[in-house]
């Protein structure tokens, strides 16, 4: 399972533990969960968690960046967290951080309610 | 001058995406006996991803062909790694390697591929014949660790 969603209703925001490698093969399994759940649900935060990510490339790039236009476009916002050193220093090396945050360790509970 | 190799490998596969990931173990696979760092060894790895998953994207955008990757172990510790398609080929290099440049920004590709291989490797050399092909060749040395740390007593 690539991708686990969860959803808190209350602070209207979802949650995506991503996991796996993000390369081309991988991203469009990832990308048409996620979005289809933004187009039903229309969250106000998406938060993509990396923790299980152990390798991305730039298709994980184009997927952070597809998901935060989407999110903009639909009035949200987009938070990360938790990459590996590995993944950061992909995402440092492609400015995602003037994109949105991306932070260490996510105070969530295991429910998906997300504590921002 | 040309330093000496020590060992090469030679692999051949249809760009299919599933092979993005065969293409990166193997790669790590064969530079294991060099035990690089973890942050060497994850930034070789995405380099080799970003130029087998240009030949699969771009090269052979509606079609399958071969790709044939090239390793070779150099002295000094040296990775030298080519990647070659016989695809569309590029028109103009300089402007494919600007990053952010993509002619595929509908398939949400950032344009970071060749930026990615540039600061993951000291070498990027890019040849290429529109309607031919594309070779694309990186070397990257490797730190030298101390030999102690694969020297300890397996004794318990
Ligand atoms: N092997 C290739 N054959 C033909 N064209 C290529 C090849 N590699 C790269 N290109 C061209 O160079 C451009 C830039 O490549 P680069 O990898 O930097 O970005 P990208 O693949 O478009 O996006 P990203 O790698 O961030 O997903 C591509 O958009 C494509 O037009
Ligand atoms: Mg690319």
């Amino acid at each position: 399972m690539p991708c686990k969603l969860f959803y808190d209703a209350e602070s209207r925001s979802l949650l995506a533990e991503l996991s796996g490698d993000i390369d081309h093969c991988s991203a469009k399994g990832l990308r048409e969960p996620v979005d289809k759940e933004i187009m039903t649900r229309l969250p106000l935060h998406l938060i993509l968690d990396f923790s299980g990510v152990g390798f991305m490339d730039s298709s994980g790039i184009g997927l952070i960046i597809g998901r935060y236009k989407l999110m903009n476009d639909m009035g949200g916002d987009l938070l990360i967290t938790d990459p590996c050193p590995e993944v950061r220093k992909i995402m440092e090396l492609a400015g995602v951080g003037r994109l949105c945050r991306v932070i260490q360790s996510g105070h969530r509970s295991f429910s998906g309610g997300v504590k921002l | 001058m040309r330093a000496n190799i020590l060992n090469e490998m030679t692999v051949r596969f249809p760009s299919l995406s599933e092979n993005e990931r065969f293409a990166r173990l193997a790669v790590s696979g064969f530079i294991s006996s060099l035990d690089p760092a973890v942050d060497e060894l994850s930034e070789i790895k995405t380099a080799v991803s970003e130029a087998v998953t240009n030949c699969i994207v771009h090269a052979y955008r509606d079609t399958v062909g071969e790709i044939v990757l090239q390793a070779k172990l150099l002295e000094g510790k040296r990775v030298y790694i080519r990647i070659k398609d016989k695809g569309c080929g590029i028109s103009d290099i300089e402007q494919a390697k600007t990053p952010l440049f993509t002619t595929a920004p509908e398939e949400e590709r950032a344009g970071l591929g060749f930026a990615i291989m540039e600061s993951f490797t000291d070498r990027l050399k890019v040849v290429s014949r529109p309607g031919k092909g594309t070779t694309v060749t990186m070397v990257r040395s490797l730190k030298t660790r101390k030999a102690s740390d694969g020297d300890k007593n397996k004794g318990d």
